[in-house]
């Protein structure tokens, strides 16, 4: 699970008067991991140490005129490059004191920005959309600049980006209202145009980040109302003619990020990896309206991951280098370390869930037929139509859809299905609920009156499911479907409700020893041992059982501990069965949570002396692995000898 | 130096005998040891311990005991025979019927007048000890039960006899048993097997020492035939007992591969009756101990693992000295293998047979062919003393006690036999044990046990003059095929060289000698067995011991006394232009252990012939199990 750790603060910021901007140009990596070029919005180029949070050095231009780029760092020359008035382009040392007495270079046309990658040469990115490589430019500064960009077309945003040793170049530019994006690539130069979809009429992009990976550049944007969009452009096919017209550029949408109430003003979107993107400046979904939180989402199951309240106003401005997060909030720009593990959401709950590569966006075009149904349609019908209807349409609308797409489009679904369900007694349709949770899109927190309702309902095979498919089911409805599937009341769950396949399973399971519960309930008690959770969350709850309950549990537990330690139990492939781990664990946890109750009842006298022998022929298992555990690193240390055959001819040499 | 091509040879499974027995005398400083397979081998103790006679076995002679009287040595066996060894042409020099069956000991006084030995049918039988044989003089009272062990009072009026289930002290005037020590069976489940008295000893003050099958070592007064003292030391058998010449100190060897050493000292500082104390355990066996010595300085001990072990005690040595180092000796020291350099042909000397084998031929490391076995000479009842290839590999000679063979081999496989007759007489009083010719064919060098070394004139049939005698033994003698100088190695490690033509040492060799051989060198302790040389370069001499080979560059200075003696590492680290200001005259390899043979075929590679202790340890049969750790 990615996590933020501590900040701490790089520097403090000068803010212009209105707090409409941060006063930071931009941070630029500079010779390692551990240093970075800091460019102020006015006349100074500051470097630091970052893990000493310390500037190391400082160069401010003269009073009058302006530094109008990023300073970059150029590694092959161990030089900086910063452009100022616009045309003026500087290039110093570390060791220059003075900026004035640096090389500078007029150049004939203004100037958006210098590029540079770690060991790449500076590319000049002009106002007016020409590339230059740094070098080539400086040999005849005053070479005349073709003009890229339409009229009345403006830069909005510009990076650069190695693929595979080739650089590219992105930028995104408006043009009334309109959005366009240019990769262009550098040596050999070319260039394609696309038009990036509409959103909402007004609504231009807040933030852009790109990412390379699978030998595709991924661009993430944001809007300003909430919508988190990716686009993956294939650097394999870049036409070789100049990209005259606008190529419509697919997009999908990544994360509907929740805005509270406005739009989003001043917030930004970063990739972290794959399956991470920081986002900045968007509320926290269960802190209120404020904005001014950092936050990592999963995309993949569009979950929250991590998140931090930033003190003072944010920017909007982020930026990463090296699991660490650049963020300027208030008067300071504070660094965030951050640590997004490969391993997902999923596997991180114990549940690795099939999860669709998406790389392939580019492929996808989704439109919807004007014979079919669209999301708002069916949830429309949802609201009124009867049981059999619905089933239908659903069904219908899931066939069609592609999986990307249904991320959002379930939910919304399954909390319409709840919400009738709720106000209207008479109405529940288990099947169409299933077939949602089926599709692995939906989780608990999308829906989370989903399994208390199917409790109500003792619809328990949709209780199974969500058991099975939901990786973020809170410890309280855990205990609660717990309690309702091992009190006596429901014991009338029936062969319908549970799953074939678990049947079967159980059938080949219990034989000789006798089970203390009915073979369904033991299924869905098995589907409950399974679930993930926090022992201290639950602890609590496991409180609320009864005596009885407890003891039925705890003899249940011993039953499947005992099946499982004399069988030297096969872990058959396909059946959902708790390893023997989970079960010395919720043995552990009932017992602590029940302990001094279940001492004072005489009837739990035999079961607690059983555990009681459990756990000591564990403890010596333990220490008698103990006892061997040096011999046994010794075996594991010990190298194959070189095994010399019967004869051999060698070649040795003497000195 | 360059590039060696090496054939590592791992197929020799030459598999040496268990020791049997042992018997020391201390006159002469001689070791003889007894190998289940009948051989008999003498070790000089005053020499480095150098392997100095080899008498070989015969099938069906199984040695018991061992006996020294003055510089004869006898033997007897469960053939039921007694014999006596002629040292000097190194076979049995007669045998003599006891006619009790199967002898199990044999034990002389002190004088040396008598032998005694004990038989199967339950008699002791007095020989007596006459100039050239020996001659039955009478039984002792018979008893019921073999007699297993035998000791005599250093009186010679007593003999103390262990049998099964007691001891019993014979008068040796009378032939009556004056006492009958009852010994106990081990406890618990094998109450009802019988202990036999594996070993006793009879010091003067009339004190019993015994080593039973029960695992017991006990002290009874003889006198009164009472039992002193027990010490249970093992749960096996404790197989042979040896009592230091002072009387003061007894080792038991065990089942378990353990020595026990026992000391008649005062068990407080300050008091004066003096008793029998457990002091010392030595673990040097992985197998049964049955035979055992007990030196002035050190316990000589041998067993079923073939190894004979010299363990100094160290309150008798001087410390941190080579005197006080553990010895092992795994291997002959002589060479078993016989390598044609020209036919790249391979002979392996078993006791009983031989075989020839053809080394395989690469393309640097890749093997090409692999060796093959050409043929195998079964040798009858007598086993072989030593073989010889030719360099063609065309001709093949080995002996035995009685006879030398010559074959001819032509490898169309038919093979002829050819008889030769013997060389004029050596005019050595002491068996020859290693000869070489040149490569020419003019010369022979002989070199024998006291030491000296005698050049032949082969052309002329004559005796053409003796090496300087040297105060140890050659190991190895080789001539030089260019400059005909012989090369002597000797048990002390030293080296020399003598120009046959000018009859003195060469200017090399007194360089040598001056300068003297570094201490690290002289420590080693195997003795160098082969000496070969290299055709192209004749300044290269190649020699090996069983941890190392070693080249010797006789136009390269010697290693200064302070110098690095293995200096492979260093010089290999070196960069080209500086080598040659380090290097020195002994270039030493150790990348091969327990070598049998390192040989230079015609085309400069090495052959290496290796034989892996741990190859000989697993074809042992299983220890007595003991127990460890949780088994």
């Amino acid at each position: 699970m990615a996590a933020l750790y501590e900040g701490y603060t790089l520097c403090g910021l000068v803010p212009d008067q209105n707090l409409s901007s941060s006063g930071i140009q931009g941070i630029e990596e500079e010779r390692d991991r551990d240093h970075v070029v800091v460019t102020d919005s006015t006349r100074s180029v500051t470097l630091y140490k970052v893990s000493d949070q310390k500037p190391l050095g400082s160069w401010t231009v003269k009073q009058g005129q302006k530094l109008t780029c990023p300073a970059v760092f150029n590694s092959q020359t161990n030089e900086y490059v910063a452009v100022t008035d616009n045309k003026v382009i500087r290039i110093w040392k570390e060791d220059d004191i003075l900026l004035d007495k640096a090389f500078k270079a007029t150049v004939s046309s203004d100037v958006w920005k210098v590029h540079c990658t770690h060991g790449g040469e500076p590319v000049v990115l002009f106002q007016r959309g020409a590339v230059r490589l740094l070098d080539s430019l400086l040999a005849a500064p005053q070479q005349p600049i073709e003009e890229v960009l339409a009229q009345e077309e403006a830069i909005r945003w510009s990076t650069i980006i190695v693929a595979e040793t080739q650089q590219f170049i992105i930028i995104t530019t408006e043009q009334k209202g309109e959005h366009f994006l240019y990769l262009q690539r550098l040596n050999p130069n070319s260039v394609q145009r696309y038009r990036l979809e509409r959103e909402e009429p007004g609504l231009s992009p807040l933030s852009f980040s790109a990412t390379y990976r699978d030998k595709h550049i991924c661009l993430l944007y944001l809007y300003p109302n909430g919508h988190v969009y990716q686009s993956v452009l294939s650097v394999r096919g870049l036409g070789t003619e100049e990209g005259v017209q606008a190529l419509p550029l697919p997009r999908s949408l990544l994360l509907g990020l929740p805005v509270g109430d406005g739009q989003l003003e001043a917030a930004s979107a970063m990739a972290l990896d794959e399956a991470h993107v920081a986002v900045v400046g968007v509320p926290h979904p269960s802190a209120g309206g404020g904005k001014d939180f950092l936050c990592i989402w999963n995309t993949n199951f569009q979950t929250l991951q991590a998140g931090k309240e930033m003190a003072g106003k944010i920017y909007g401005q982020l930026w990463s280098y090296s699991n660490k997060v650049f963020i300027p909030h208030g008067k300071t720009l504070s660094i965030i370390p951050f640590e997004c593990p490969k391993s997902s959401l999923a596997s991180a709950l114990g549940k690795l869930k099939h999860t669709k590569t998406e790389g392939e966006l580019n492929q996808t075009c989704y439109t919807l037929s004007t014979t079919n149904l669209t999301t708002d349609q069916v949830l429309e019908l949802i609201k009124t139509a009867p049981v059999e209807e619905i089933q239908k349409e659903v069904e219908g609308f899931l066939t069609r859809a592609e999986f990307q797409d249904l991320q959002p489009s379930v939910g919304q679904l399954a909390l319409t299905l709840v919400s009738r369900s709720l106000a209207d007694p008479a109405f529940y349709s288990s099947s169409t609920l299933a077939q949602l949770v089926h599709t692995r899109c939906l989780c608990h927190s999308v829906c989370p009156d989903l399994v208390l309702l199917a409790l109500e309902k003792k619809d328990y095979f949709l209780c199974q499911l969500c058991l099975q498919f939901f990786p973020d089911i809170p410890e309280a409805v855990t205990c609660a479907c717990l309690k309702a599937f091992i009190s006596p009341t429901s014991s009338v769950v029936n062969d319908r409700q549970t799953r074939a396949e678990d049947v079967k399973k159980k059938a080949s399971a219990p034989s000789q020893l006798s089970c203390p519960v009915g073979l369904h309930k033991a299924v869905l008690i098995n589907e409950i041992l399974q679930t993930p959770y926090s022992d201290t969350f639950l602890l609590p709850h496991l409180k609320d059982l009864s005596s009885q309950h407890v003891m039925l549990f705890l003899q249940y537990l011993q039953f499947l501990y005992l099946k499982y330690s004399q069988d030297a139990f096969p872990q058959m492939e396909g059946f959902r069965s708790p390893s023997l781990s989970q079960i010395m664990d919720w043995v552990c946890l009932l017992l602590d949570a029940h302990f001094t109750v279940l001492v004072m009842t005489p009837e739990a006298k035999g079961l607690l002396l059983n555990l009681h022998r459990f756990v000591k022929s564990q403890v010596r298992l333990v220490s008698e692995l103990g006892k061997i555990e040096g011999s046994l690193q010794e075996l594991r240390k010990m190298k194959a000898k070189e095994s010399i055959g019967q004869y051999s001819i060698e070649i040795i040499e003497l000195f | 130096m360059g590039e060696f091509k090496v054939h590592r040879v791992r197929f020799f499974d030459y598999m040496p005998s268990a020791i049997r027995t042992m018997a020391f005398n201390s006159q002469t400083e001689r070791l003889a040891v007894a190998r289940a397979d009948g051989a008999v081998e003498i070790f000089n103790f005053n020499d480095n311990f150098f392997q100095e006679k080899v008498i070989p076995g015969q099938d069906g002679r199984a040695t018991e005991a061992l006996c020294w009287v003055g510089h004869r040595l006898f033997s007897a066996g469960l053939n039921g025979e007694i014999t006596e060894y002629d040292l000097e042409n190194l076979r049995p020099q007669y045998t003599v019927d006891a006619y009790g069956g199967p002898i199990w000991t044999i034990s002389s006084n002190s004088q040396g007048t008598q032998l005694a030995v004990g038989c199967e049918d339950g008699t002791v039988k007095i020989f007596a000890i006459l100039e050239e044989r020996i001659q039955f003089q009478r039984n002792l009272n018979r008893h019921k039960g073999r007699i297993i062990s035998l000791c005599w009072h250093p009186s010679s009026a007593q003999i103390a006899a262990g049998m099964t289930d007691m001891i019993k002290i014979f008068d040796a005037e009378t032939g009556h048993a004056t006492r009958r020590l009852l010994v106990d069976r081990a406890m618990g489940a094998s109450k009802n097997k019988e202990v036999v008295v594996w070993s006793v000893g009879y010091l003067s003050d009339h004190t019993i020492i015994s080593g039973d099958s029960a695992g017991k070592v006990q002290i009874w007064n003889g006198l009164t035939g009472t039992l002193v003292r027990t010490y249970l030391v093992t749960k096996w058998d404790v197989l042979v007992l040896s009592v230091s010449k002072d009387e003061s100190s007894v080792i038991a060897g065990t089942s378990e591969g353990t020595v026990i050493q026992f000391q008649f000292i005062s068990s407080t500082v300050d008091q004066h009756d003096k008793e029998w104390v457990r002091t010392r355990t030595f673990r040097n066996h992985s197998h049964d101990v049955s035979a055992l010595a007990h030196t002035d300085t050190a316990v000589v001990s041998g067993g079923m693992d073939t190894q004979l072990v010299v363990r100094p005690l160290l309150d008798k040595v001087e410390k941190n000295t080579q005197e006080s180092a553990l010895r092992k000796i795994a291997f002959p020291h002589r060479s078993l293998v016989g390598c044609a350099k020209k036919a790249g042909l391979l002979l392996f000397q078993f006791p009983d047979r031989l075989e020839l084998w053809k080394l395989g031929e690469s393309e640097g490391h890749v093997c090409l062919m692999y060796p093959y076995f050409v043929c195998r000479f079964l040798q009858g009842e007598d086993h072989i003393c030593c073989s010889a290839l030719s360099a063609c590999g065309g001709w093949l000679a080995y002996s035995t006690v009685s006879s030398v063979r010559l074959y001819r081999i032509q490898y169309n496989n038919t093979i002829s036999i050819n008889k030769v007759g013997t060389l004029a007489r050596a005019c050595s009083r002491q068996p020859v044990h290693l000869l070489c010719a040149s490569d020419d064919g003019k010369w022979l060098a002989t070199a024998n046990t006291d030491c000296e070394i005698h050049i032949y004139n082969l052309h002329k049939m004559k005796l053409h003059c003796m090496v300087p005698v040297y105060n140890s033994c050659p190991t190895t003698i080789a001539i030089h095929p260019v400059t005909n100088n012989l090369i002597s190695v000797h048990a002390d490690q030293q080296i020399f060289e003598f120009s046959l033509v000018q009859k003195e040492y060469t200017q090399w060799s007194r360089r040598l000698q001056a300068q003297g051989l570094l201490s690290l060198w002289l420590e080693r302790d195997t003795p160098i067995t082969h000496i070969t040389f290299n055709p192209k370069n004749p300044d290269h001499i190649i020699l090996h011991d069983t941890y190392m080979f070693c080249i010797i560059d006789q136009s390269l200075p010697f290693p200064e006394l302070n110098a690095v003696l293995w200096n492979q590492m260093t010089l290999k680290s070196l960069p080209v232009s500086q080598r040659i200001g380090q290097s020195h005259a002994f270039k030493i390899c150790k990348s091969f252990q327990h070598l049998m043979c390192v040989s230079l075929l015609e085309d400069l590679s090495l052959v290496v012939v290796e034989r892996p202790l741990l190859d000989i340890m697993s074809q042992l049969p299983a220890p007595v199990r003991q127990k460890k750790f949780a088994t």
